[in-house]
């Protein structure tokens, strides 16, 4: 019984944490320690309610475990398929531009840029985008695509994605600060510009989705964008882990 | 096959899984010019400066067929071909996976940023809508 009441305390400590960590602006100074510190707290959480369904009905513990892994199997490989498609229609209207090296051009008007991330990733940009970029902001755009692929943010985010019914704040957070950890890799100023351009393509007077994470990414690109002390970053990683070796230390007995 | 061009097997079989891809992309643009079904002999003429062999045209046909960019219809002996979607329905589907316009697989891709406006969106699923109300009613 103490390990339930152990086992529950994490759990209500967790859910707690949730809206906080979701409203911190201090994490978007370090995007991997925030999305690391997300990963921990998501863990915990599953762990947690696995331990409490375990020690309830074994059965049913065993069947969250198997529902769970169940759930991202399927949406892996829906997406593994959205992935092969988009690639083989890819393969037959992208052109190759000297312009962009390496880079698959669309023949669009409006401003597009985007990665399939794989094994062997894709980075496309509409004609459009083409057009409408300068070198810099072209390069800015490039290198943060290119870090999306390289860092697999597309794996990054499956259990998030998988656990976004039940946790949407957390999904939305992880996406945030996965794109902000890209910016991190490309160079601040044409990389605001080109976010402006992106967002600029929305007609006056026309009603646009101007993404709200979009807005903070300016915001973050326009302050100081200094990273937060290393001791503060482990600190915050060590409460991740103090919280998530509650759940293991029983699972793992 | 009308493919290997000597250097070896290696080479030989590195020049097919490369040029497949591009193969397919070249008999689609044979395929989007022509206004009517077309032959599988007609694709290889005017395919013919690639000196392309019947069997691999057929092969690549057939490759297109299962991915379901091409439609066939029988034409006496031999098969017609036409393309499934015209080319600007394509750029267009891409472009609606790209905007994350088209539901709930929006983790395939990554994008730069998501904003479009909403007339820009509308027009680009009516011109989608609109192509496939135009398709023949082939039965």
């Amino acid at each position: 019984m103490n390990t339930m009441v152990h086992l529950v305390i994490t759990l209500v400590v967790s859910l707690a944490a949730i809206g906080p960590l979701a409203g911190a602006r201090w994490v978007w100074r370090s995007p991997r320690t925030g999305i690391l510190l997300w990963q921990l707290l998501m863990l915990t959480i599953v762990l947690c309610v696995l331990g409490i369904a375990f020690l309830t009905i074994p059965e049913l513990g065993v069947t969250v475990a198997i529902a769970l892994v169940g759930v991202a199997t399927h949406h892996w490989l829906g997406t593994l398929r959205t992935r092969r498609r988009h690639r083989d229609v890819l393969s037959l209207v992208a052109r190759v531009d000297a312009a962009v090296p390496g880079v698959l051009v669309l023949d669009h008007p409006l401003t597009v840029a985007y990665c399939v991330p794989g094994l062997r990733p894709r980075v496309v940009l509409s004609s459009g985008a083409l057009a409408a970029l300068t070198r810099p902001e072209l390069a800015a755009v490039l290198a943060h695509e290119r870090a999306h692929a390289k860092e697999r943010h597309d794996l990054v985010l499956l259990p998030f994605l998988v656990l976004r019914p039940i946790f949407p704040t957390a999904a939305a957070s992880v996406a945030l600060l996965v794109e902000m950890r890209a910016d991190e890799c490309a160079a601040p100023s044409p990389l605001a510009t080109a976010l402006r351009r992106f967002t600029a393509v929305v007609p006056p007077g026309a009603l646009g989705i101007v993404d709200a994470a979009v807005l903070a990414r300016l915001q973050r690109l326009a302050g100081t964008r200094e990273p937060l002390p290393a001791l503060v970053r482990w600190g915050v990683v060590l409460a991740g882990l103090t919280l998530v070796t509650t759940p293991l230390s029983f699972l793992v007995w | 096959m009308g493919l290997g061009v000597g250097g070896g097997w290696a080479s030989t079989i590195h020049l097919m899984v490369s040029s497949l891809g591009e193969l397919e992309r070249a008999v689609m643009e044979v395929l989007w010019d022509r206004p009517t079904p077309v032959a599988v002999r007609d694709v290889a003429e005017a395919l013919a400066p690639r000196e392309l062999a019947y069997t691999t045209v057929m092969t690549v046909l057939d490759r297109l067929a299962k991915k379901g960019f091409v439609h066939r219809q029988r034409d006496g002996r031999a098969w017609r071909y036409e393309p499934a979607n015209s080319r600007e329905e394509y750029v267009a589907q891409l472009m609606l996976d790209a905007l994350a316009l088209t539901g709930d697989r929006d983790a395939a891709l990554t994008r730069f940023a998501r904003s479009v406006s909403v007339p820009e969106a509308e027009v680009l699923s009516q011109a989608l809508a609109e192509a496939h109300q135009n398709d023949d009613p082939t039965p």
